[in-house]
């Protein structure tokens, strides 16, 4: 296959799976005190991505994944929140895998920065669209507590799935 | 596959936040006299005493909220959002706490008395 063949099939699988990871996460009840909080399963995709694509793909791959999850699942009025933490972290996930070096061995490192960053993001998105400050630090710490474990349950996941990947010898970056 | 050294670097950062994190909602003050404020878009809709039981309807521009004040503490009994997660929050008592309806712009919040 060509390799540009061999991207667009790569990238198409990977958003499908953002889309599975969407919906089996939409069928988990999450009983906290915040509202709204998700473990953030879909970002499984976006870590494998960050390790496997050029940059401009994984974004692309993110953009796709959070655009048709809005119309899927959780409706229009969430997309401007999935959309910029989504691509936000991703570009922070980027540049941390770059900065931390170490190849394979940095994905539960920005697995977990990805979550605090997405986080952050969405917390920002929403502070300014109510255009209340309070928002933010009240929401803070609770965040920061719930980003931990998603992001090292994402991460080690992620870190499972590219072992496999790794074994397709893909070669797309 | 090991742990790189930056990554357990970035694992100690995260745990002194998660630490951070921790302390500060456990001692949040808790017991101070406070009201209820309504907010929709970003301006205040009104004040209202959490020691006076009231039940009244908020209608923004994108949809309505029902706020019920009750023994001391302030709670959104229903709304035609999508979501309804302002509905499911836990009621808010204590100066600090929220009830925050995204597709509304409305935030329901404890406040010091008197605090502009």
């Amino acid at each position: 296959m060509k390799r540009g063949a061999r991207a667009l099939v790569y990238i198409s699988v990977l958003t499908a799976q953002a889309m599975v990871l969407s919906w089996v996460e939409g069928l988990i009840p999450m009983p906290l005190p915040v509202p709204g909080a998700r473990l953030g399963l879909a970002n499984i995709v976006t870590l494998v991505a960050a390790y496997t694509l050029p940059w401009p793909s994984v974004l692309l791959v993110v953009a796709a994944r959070t655009v048709l999850g809005s119309f899927l699942f959780s409706g229009l009025s969430t997309l401007l929140y999935s959309l910029s933490a989504g691509l936000v972290s991703a570009v922070v996930m980027l540049l941390s895998r770059r900065l931390l070096k170490g190849g394979m061995r940095s994905v539960l490192a920005v697995s977990l920065i990805g979550a605090i960053v997405h986080n952050l993001t969405q917390l920002t998105v929403a502070a300014l669209v109510l255009e209340n400050i309070r928002v933010f630090w009240a929401y803070l710490p609770w965040l920061i507590l719930l980003a931990v474990p998603a992001g090292l349950f994402v991460g080690g996941a992620g870190r499972l799935l590219l072992r496999y990947v790794d074994r397709l010898q893909l070669n797309l970056k | 596959m090991a742990i790189g050294r930056s990554t357990k670097i970035i694992l100690i950062i995260t745990a002194l936040a998660v630490l951070g994190a921790a302390l500060a909602l456990l001692l949040r003050p808790a017991g101070q006299p406070g009201e209820v404020l309504v907010t929709v878009d970003g301006t205040a809709y009104g004040r209202y005493p959490l020691d006076t039981d009231t039940d009244f309807t908020v209608d923004t521009p994108w949809g309505y909220n029902r706020v019920v004040i009750h023994d001391g503490q302030a709670d959104v009994y229903e709304a035609d959002c999508p979501d309804k997660i302002c509905v499911n929050t836990a009621p808010a008592r204590e100066i600090g706490d929220m009830i925050v309806c995204l597709p509304h712009k409305l935030v329901v919040e404890i406040v010091p008395e008197d605090a502009p």
